[in-house]
Parts: structure tokens; sequence; C-alpha cells
């Protein structure tokens, strides 16, 4: 079973996005970035990358990554940033108690963006 | 065999085809991007037929009540007309009723169509002036309640089309409407949930229509409508709604003003005040309306009150040019 059936699936990323967002949203060290006025596209977009931490399918490749994400390192996104966003990641898995193990697989997933989304 | 209908165009659904694979083989460029039914890019909508409700998971309830679906996710089990967005009605005729002032600056508009307009309260209508310009208002009226479609205009200053509202239709004048569009609506099945309506304005035109709604289908839940104006000039419809209060134990109505207080009315902006009666929202609809930046914020407080994403509503029509454009 892949870690993306084993974690449970778009019903996962579903239920998980909310949290998440709730998380990011609250957290003084990263909200700025992801306050905006299209609140619907946010989600979307968390859907997206929590698809992909969830290592579900994925149709983005590393370049997207860098380039989607250029304007906010010209901006200063940091490693700070960066890792916020892996807390919060891990504490929404750990909230829908998804079993440690299955957190350490999608937080490694997450963390090979890494270079990419801080263009380095 | 199922059949897909797009674009006038029938296609044969294969057994285990998505109708997103069936359409795209046929080269009809339906866009996608994750294929597993995450990032909804290959959102679609049924006209016509059933579809299976897994392929509206993760889709807001209001999406999925009216037909929208992922592609990517839809096996059909029967024939499907589809479209891509919302499709692009003929505008009808319909006859201008009356138009009465509600308040200084926001007038009624009742309008009687020449054929039947399907809506639900709260959706939004584009009226046609008959150059060309058109501008979009939500519907007040309650189908069950009222024969006729109910606007709220606000006169917009140099408004084009609020101030032809306002200042040139009369009774019997004959204007033209395109087909209501929307998914801001009250949504059966869930009668003990609680609804909160934020608006400003003439924003409080769809909230009024879906609490009127929901009260009429006898939801049993709270229903909260927070209405904010600088000034209590700019609030309308007090008396009805303070009746509808009386009539209905589960409704409270709020006017709130921003300016500086009122007897009567809570002061402050009205989705702090909301959220100031209303801090836990944990399994509420919330429907918002007006002012861009009341509804952004209001759309950030309410979620991080709790409720979800997906039961958060408000209709994206922003003014069409630098504020000459909808209502609110």
């Amino acid at each position: 079973m892949s870690l993306y059936e084993e974690i449970g699936g778009e019903a996962a990323v579903n239920a998980a996005v909310d949290i998440f967002y709730r998380k990011v949203l609250r957290d003084p060290r990263i909200s700025s970035w992801f306050d905006t006025v299209d609140m619907d596209g946010q989600i979307a977009k968390q859907k997206a990358f929590l698809t992909m931490a969830f290592g579900g399918p994925a149709h983005y490749s590393g370049k997207d990554l860098r380039a989607g994400h250029a304007h906010m390192v010209a901006r200063g996104l940091n490693a700070e940033h960066f890792d916020a966003v892996m807390e919060n990641l891990g504490a929404t898995l750990k909230e829908l108690n998804v079993p440690d193990h299955l957190i350490a697989q999608a937080a490694a997933v997450a963390q090979s963006t890494r270079q990419d989304v801080l263009g380095l | 065999m199922a059949v897909i209908t797009f674009q006038e165009h029938s296609f044969d659904c294969a057994p285990g085809q998505s109708v997103l694979d069936c359409l795209n083989a046929a080269g009809m460029g339906i866009p996608w991007s994750c294929g597993a039914g995450a990032c909804q890019s290959c959102l679609m909508r049924a006209t016509d037929g059933r579809v299976d409700p897994r392929a509206q998971a993760g889709l807001k309830p209001t999406q999925a009540a009216q037909g929208y679906f992922l592609s990517c996710q839809c096996l059909p089990g029967g024939d499907l007309t589809v479209v891509l967005g919302e499709p692009a009605a003929a505008p009808m005729p319909a006859r201008v009723v009356d138009v009465t002032p509600l308040s200084r600056d926001v007038a009624r508009l009742r309008l009687a169509p020449d054929a039947a307009f399907d809506y639900r309260p709260g959706q939004f209508l584009r009226l046609h002036r008959d150059d060309g310009t058109s501008r979009c208002y939500s519907l007040a009226s309650v189908p069950a309640l009222d024969d006729a479609l109910e606007l709220h205009v606000r006169r917009v200053p140099e408004g084009e089309v609020s101030g032809w509202i306002h200042d040139e239709l009369t009774s019997g004048d004959d204007v033209a409407i395109s087909p209501a569009m929307g998914g801001s609506f009250y949504l059966e099945g869930r009668p003990e949930r609680g609804l909160c309506l934020i608006g400003t304005g003439s924003g409080l035109a769809p909230l009024y229509g879906i609490a009127r709604d929901a009260l009429n289908q006898d939801h049993m839940g709270p229903v909260w409508l927070f209405h904010g104006s600088a000034d209590a000039s700019g609030l309308y419809l007090r008396e009805e709604l303070q009746a509808l209060q009386a009539r209905h134990a589960n409704f409270q109505y709020v006017p709130c003003v921003s300016a500086g207080p009122g007897p009567g009315l809570e002061f402050g902006n009205v989705h702090e005040v909301a959220l100031s009666k209303l801090p836990e929202l944990t399994g509420w609809s919330v429907h918002l309306c007006g002012h861009p930046a009341m509804v952004q914020a209001a759309r950030r407080a309410t979620f991080l009150a709790g409720a979800s994403s997906r039961d958060i509503h408000a209709d994206p029509f922003l003014p069409s040019a630098p504020r000459s454009g909808a209502n609110a």
C-alpha cells in the first residue's frame, strides 16, 4: 500500500486542509504568506501541497515549485518559514491521529521540496 | 455504455473511463492537473443526469447541489449532459413590477419574469440595460413566498445601471435578466445547524432571502443575521426583520453601525459584532455579502472560529469597473 493510501487518500486531504490552514493562519511566523483575498484559492493550493506531502499524485515538478515560489523568495521567504510550515504539517497529522511512522514519511516528502521552494 | 453530451456533441464513455478521459480522448481540452480528485482543476457541472456522489467529495455542499463534480473522478452510471463553468445562457425578458426606496441609497426593484425563472434565494442574476450594459444583483426574494423577483440596488455614484434603475425604471418597463448563478444559498438536509449571515449595505439582499428561505423550510437551528452600515440611515427592512424575529424564536436580527453608537443598534464593525456574539462556529454555515474588505475579514474570522472552509459562502461578484459595478 502506498503512503497516500495508508494515510487515507483524498478524504485525508479534505480532513486535513482546514486544520492545516487554520494553524498556518494562526502562526505569526508565517501567517502573512498565506493571508489573501482569495481564501478558496489558498485552500486549493494547500490541498495540492497536502496531496503531494501525503505521497499522492502531484503533477508539478521541482522546476514548477521553484518558479511558483520565486516571487516569495524575492520578498524574503526563508528556511525559518519553511520549518514553520513543516511544524504545522506535523501538528496537523498528529491532530488527525496519523501514526508517527506515516507522519515521518510525509514530512520527508515535504522536506524534499526544500531546495526548490527556497530557491537554493 | 453511458453517453456524455458536451457542447452539443455526444461521446461514448467506456466502462471504467472517467468523464474527463472520455472528453479529452475526443480532444475537448478539459483542464486538469492532479487526476486524483484533489486539485479541482477539472471541475465541471452536470445539467442533466445523475452524478456519482464520489465525484463530488471535497466540493462545497452547495456546489454538489448544483451538479458540480470532478470529472477525473466521475465514472458515469448513466447518460450525462455536462458543461464547463457556467453555461452562457441568453437573457430573458422581465417586466418591472415596481421600484421603491428602502433607504437613502438603496431601492427595491421587483421584477416579473415572462417565463418561469429557476433560482435559489441568495443567488444572483445579471440585469441588462438595453444598450448592452449589465450588472449583477443578488436575489432577496423566496420563490415559495414571493411572486416577484426582488433585488436591492444601491445607488452607486455615477453608476450607469444603478442610476438608471433608481431614476428611470418604472412599473411596466421591460428589462432582460440572465439566469440565476452562484453558490451562496440555503441547503436543506441539516435543519439543526447554525446559520451565520453577515452583510453590509445592499449585501443584505441575499441574506434576507436565505434567512426567510431557511425559516420557511422550518430550519430549527439558530439563524443569526448581522446587518452593518456606517449609520442607521443605511440600515433598512428593520421592521420586517424585527417582525420575522418575533415570529421565529430561533431567528436573531442584529443591526450594527460602525460610525457611532445608536439606540437599539450594536456598535462596531459588523463581522466583529458577529464574532463577539458567535465566537464558536464549528459546524455552522456562513454566508457573507457586501463590502469586499468586510467579506475578506469575515471569511477569515469565521474560518478561524471553526467554520469549515466548505461552509463559508460569498459569491465573488466584485464591482466590474472601479466602484461602478455590482450592488453591495
